[in-house]
């Protein structure tokens, strides 16, 4: 058990934890805290994957603007400062076994595939990824379709939602 | 002598490698000190601030400041932070108890995380992570977390408003400053903190004068601080999200200000004064941390100097200014750097900063010429004289 | 080091909790949290294999950006939507919101 691993399992068992808690808290604000949790050890697994620019990608993105755009909705939908009402609602029970069955179908699955054991190899011997993800975002051979279709729909999306959610008199 | 803080760290691995430790435990205990020795230093730096900021404020406002305790007053920020220590430490009824007591902790903790990438000198640096301003970007927003925790938890109707308008402003004047931010990583060619200082053989300010003077005033409205104070507006909304707060509490709010306003010079210093740069610094590299911390307090100075000279913004008018002039020219000008980053070749030569610089002052003429049109109209249209007393002022439902 | 399979199953696991959340909870907010656990459960996932199955080439890495953009336009709409719906029927139970029921 290396030091790395150890964090690892530190950190996956603090972000599962948080996630249970994100389903299961009967205040509504205290769920948003605790899916910030989630997502901050998201953030730190996606460091172990050598994916530096996408770990500060999550923390920005679903941190610093969709977690507080969260808790503003969450604000401006109550009538009251206190949530009132059951959390869960009347068929939760199937909820959760079929959560469990997925759970364990997925386990299977992973176990009876040869590559999941591959072994790990190093990054260093090819070029800068960030680099490479730069380029391919934008590079006519790579997924520069994509990203322009992103950036529309992300506009869309501001529009559309500045306009469903005007107040008009 | 000349890099004493590497030599210390090199001592301190060699004395636990002789302890028979494995590697990777070196490196994690190693990492635990930096971390601890980056933010004893940084937060004793934060109380000096405290004196610096009352001294100044008081020569801004043709008095003394504070003289008695100590040669120039100086251990007055120690008598500070008894007096916050030793007041009575209330908690609001129907506050939510862990968001009140995490809610300070977390806005300095985002204050400090941000010295992490910041490069002292060439040899001293917390982490040299490759994607280093997104990271300062990310922390930023983790910071708004802690206002809206702030305002939440302490059960007020006042402290939600503030933090509400606080929140729209932080958020707001984020987008300038991270478009802003793309132009030294463009010039640089890296988003690494070291290697943007160490590209700057003529400081970014020559080559972006339009984009730091963005960052400066984005990077004001980030912090609070006036004209942008609206979030702690003492005369209108009761001193905003930090109303509940008292005593040590109140006082890592209070820290946190200065602490961040310290930091946000630090990093105009690093993005566009060139950082740790000076004379002698690659044979001294511990002059580094010297010409940095200069840099970076005469940045605070003038943050001060803004601060105590102009008055308030309204809201609207703040939203206003961000929205429809900051957020427009920062895109032009990314546009505008590119391109001439296209044109004009490699950065080192005499042609490349001439050229950044005349685009810039061409921009910024073309600016003032759109403002000064905007401004001759609607000095127009208050200026003239309306006739109130006219007996139809609407279409008469009649007709 | 840490193998494949660690980061899978943390990525199943987070994917079924958030699933729970959609399936069981009231409040509209609260299933659009289940949602964005699960959107992120699917990028520890991609990121996951791009780095042991295929480093070399960047796919993986493009796909989970595309995926962050998605997501948080999804929230923003999701979120106008409730706010909305909030203003015409002053509350957002998902149950409640069966006009359109047979």
């Amino acid at each position: 058990m290396t030091i790395a691993q150890i964090i690892f399992i530190i950190i996956a068992a603090a972000s599962l934890g948080a996630a249970f808690m994100v389903v299961s808290s009967r205040n509504l604000i205290h769920s948003a805290l605790w899916l910030i949790v989630a997502l901050a050890g998201i953030a730190i697994v996606f460091v172990f994957l050598q994916a530096p620019f996408l770990a500060v990608v999550q923390v920005v993105v679903y941190i610093g603007a969709i977690s507080i755009l969260l808790i503003f909705a969450i604000m401006l939908t109550r009538k009251v400062a206190s949530d009132s009402g059951p959390k869960f609602n009347e068929n939760w029970i199937w909820g959760l076994v079929l959560s469990i069955i997925l759970f364990i179908g997925f386990v299977y699955l992973l176990y009876t595939w040869p590559g999941i054991s591959t072994p790990i190899e190093p990054l260093a011997s090819r070029a800068d990824p960030l680099r490479e993800l730069g380029v391919a975002l934008v590079s006519p051979n790579g997924y520069v379709l994509a990203f322009e279709l992103a950036s529309i729909l992300l506009l869309a999306a501001l529009i559309g939602a500045i306009y469903i959610a005007w107040e008009r008199k | 002598m000349t890099d004493p803080i590497n030599l210390i760290a090199n001592w301190l691995r060699q004395i636990f490698a002789g302890w028979g430790l494995s590697v990777g435990l070196v490196d994690f205990i190693m990492a635990l000190t930096g971390v601890v020795v980056i933010c004893a230093f940084v937060l004793v730096v934060d109380i000096f601030l405290v004196w610096v900021e009352r001294k100044v404020v008081a020569r801004f406002q043709d008095r003394l400041g504070p003289n008695r305790l100590g040669p120039f007053g100086l251990i007055q920020p120690l008598a500070d932070v008894i007096k916050l220590l030793i007041k009575e430490d209330i908690t609001p009824a129907g506050a939510d108890k862990v968001i009140y007591n995490l809610a300070p902790i977390i806005a300095l903790a985002t204050v400090l995380l941000l010295w992490a990438v910041i490069p002292f000198a060439p040899t001293i640096l917390g982490a040299d992570i490759n994607v280093g301003v997104l990271f300062l970007v990310a922390v930023g927003a983790i910071g708004t977390l802690g206002i809206i925790m702030a305002g939440w938890a302490s059960n007020n109707k006042y402290a939600l408003l503030g933090a509400f308008r606080t929140v729209a402003q932080v958020i707001a004047y984020e987008i300038p400053m991270v478009m802003i931010l793309l132009i030294p990583v463009l010039l640089a060619r890296s988003m690494s903190l070291q290697d943007i200082v160490a590209a700057q053989n003529v400081w970014f300010i020559l080559l972006a004068p339009i984009a730091s003077l963005i960052f400066l005033v984005s990077a004001i409205a980030e912090l609070g601080r006036a004209p942008f104070d609206l979030m702690e507006a003492e005369s209108e909304i009761v001193a905003g999200f930090h109303i509940e707060y008292t005593g040590m509490k109140f006082g890592l709010f209070y820290a946190g200000e200065l602490l961040h306003t310290l930091t946000m010079g630090a990093l105009f210093a690093t993005f566009f004064l060139g950082g740790w740069r000076g004379p002698f610094v690659e044979q001294v590299p511990i002059l580094g941390v010297f010409y940095l911390f200069i840099k970076a307090f005469f940045l605070y100075w003038v943050i001060m100097w803004v601060k105590y000279t102009v008055p308030r913004i309204r809201i609207d008018h703040m939203l206003d200014f961000n929205w429809k002039f900051l957020t427009p020219l920062s895109l032009v000008m990314v546009i505008v750097t590119s391109i001439m980053d296209k044109i004009l070749g490699q950065p080192g030569s005499a042609i490349y900063t001439l050229g950044m610089l005349a685009a810039n002052i061409i921009i910024a003429w073309l600016v003032l010429l759109v403002l000064r049109n905007y401004v001759k109209v609607e000095r127009r249209l208050v200026g003239e004289p309306k006739s109130v007393a006219t007996p139809y002022l609407y279409e008469s439902p009649h007709s | 080091m840490i193998p494949l399979s660690w980061y899978l199953i943390f990525s199943a696991a987070l994917f079924c909790v958030g699933l729970f959340g959609v399936l069981g909870r009231r409040n509209a907010i609260a299933i659009l949290m289940g949602v964005e656990l699960m959107l992120n459960a699917v990028n520890v996932n991609l990121v996951a294999f791009w780095r042991y199955i295929t480093p070399d080439s960047i796919s993986g890495q493009v796909f989970a950006v595309i995926v962050f953009a998605v997501a948080a336009a999804e929230v923003a709409v999701g979120l106008a939507l409730i706010i909305s719906i909030y203003r015409r029927r002053e509350s957002i139970v998902a149950e409640q919101m069966d006009l359109m029921k047979w």
